[in-house]
């Protein structure tokens, strides 16, 4: 028996089988979850229900998470399919114009790459909270969101979405301070550079990957298969004890102050 | 047809839900199959994976077009 039998788990953020939410979505059905998911807009209704078939459920929902009234709409319908609650809810987003991500950090940041960076890539993680919070309680459920280690350090042209991520962390600490004692863990992985749709946007992403596989412990990157087990294991009440943590899998890679030279 | 040629229009008629007819070696992507920015970039994503081989991001904005892409599978891929 699988260690999520009986969990219900919303996941936010699938967008083709490269993305780290279907890595997730992969562990969290092996280990015996009921799974829903999100799409952003109508283009990505089809695909995304495709992949709903494929994890064995139908409840594919609209939701654009830069709208509260979607994120309202989410919860209303969520509520008439699993009408009494669910127990994981996975943030897997993040977006800043692709210019934003290619060149020096002064030279790109402005008030408006900011404002859409920290909405889309961490308010919208306690956005969803706040709608899946009334559903979630009383059942130890667990929030995950993903991070990346731009939100610690620097490296380069991945700028503003660096300082979103280090407010995603930030949130992840306040939202379980919050809903702990609602019985609602908060957590973030923190993974290694993995070539999804999103990253495609981050200029010499490539090159960053071959960083890690010459300089992290494990001289590679870790996979979607990979973060999901983590992630399966921090949404599962073998990690009843883990709140407020952010949890690297990323191949070693954060320890390392000068790797592999 | 090559057998490259072959793969490559395979994976762009699958890719941009194109017709296949209308897959030619001129085709641009973008301007007559109808390509967006998303699509281009999870077609280099498919190509990649067929053919086995990295393309990184300054040589993957210069293939715009079918044939364009053959040539680069042509000249990189052993």
């Amino acid at each position: 028996m699988g260690f999520l039998t009986g969990k219900r788990a919303l996941i936010v953020g699938l967008l083709s089988n490269r993305s780290i939410a279907y890595g997730i979505a992969q562990a969290m059905k092996r280990e015996g979850a009921e799974l829903a998911f999100t799409y952003q807009t109508e283009r990505f209704e089809d695909r995304v229900k495709k992949f709903g078939a494929e994890f064995g459920t139908d409840i594919v929902l609209p939701c654009d998470v830069a709208e509260d009234s979607q994120i309202d709409a989410l919860f209303e319908s969520l509520k008439t399919r699993w009408t009494d609650g669910f127990d994981i809810l996975v943030h897997s987003v993040a977006f800043v114009p692709k210019d934003a991500l290619d060149g020096d950090y002064m030279e790109k940041v402005d008030r408006e790459y900011f404002r859409i960076a920290h909405d889309i890539s961490s308010y919208s993680f306690s956005a969803l909270a706040k709608g899946a919070m009334p559903l979630m309680e009383g059942r130890n459920g667990s929030m995950l969101t993903i991070s990346y280690i731009g939100a610690e350090r620097t490296l380069p042209n991945y700028n503003v979405m660096g300082v979103a991520k280090a407010s995603l962390e930030a949130n992840v600490r306040y939202m379980a301070q919050s809903l702990g004692p609602r019985g609602i863990r908060v957590n973030a992985v923190s993974a290694g550079p993995i070539k999804t749709l999103a990253a495609s946007g981050i200029s010499g992403f490539d090159r960053i990957i071959g960083f890690y596989e010459t300089h992290a412990p494990l001289r590679r990157c870790a996979s979607i298969e990979e973060v999901g087990n983590a992630s399966a294991f921090l949404c599962s009440d073998l990690a009843s004890g883990i709140t407020g943590e952010v949890t690297y899998v990323d191949g070693g890679f954060n320890i390392t102050a000068a790797g592999n030279i | 047809m090559s057998d490259i040629e072959q793969r490559v229009k395979k994976i762009v008629t699958e890719q941009l839900g194109a017709n296949e007819a209308d897959v030619k070696n001129t085709s641009s992507f973008v301007d007559d199959l109808g390509a967006d920015s998303l699509d281009t970039v999870e077609l280099v994503m498919a190509l990649e994976e067929e053919f086995d081989c990295e393309i990184p991001d300054e040589e993957a904005e210069k293939i715009t077009t079918v044939q364009q892409a053959i040539d680069y599978v042509n000249a990189h891929v052993k």
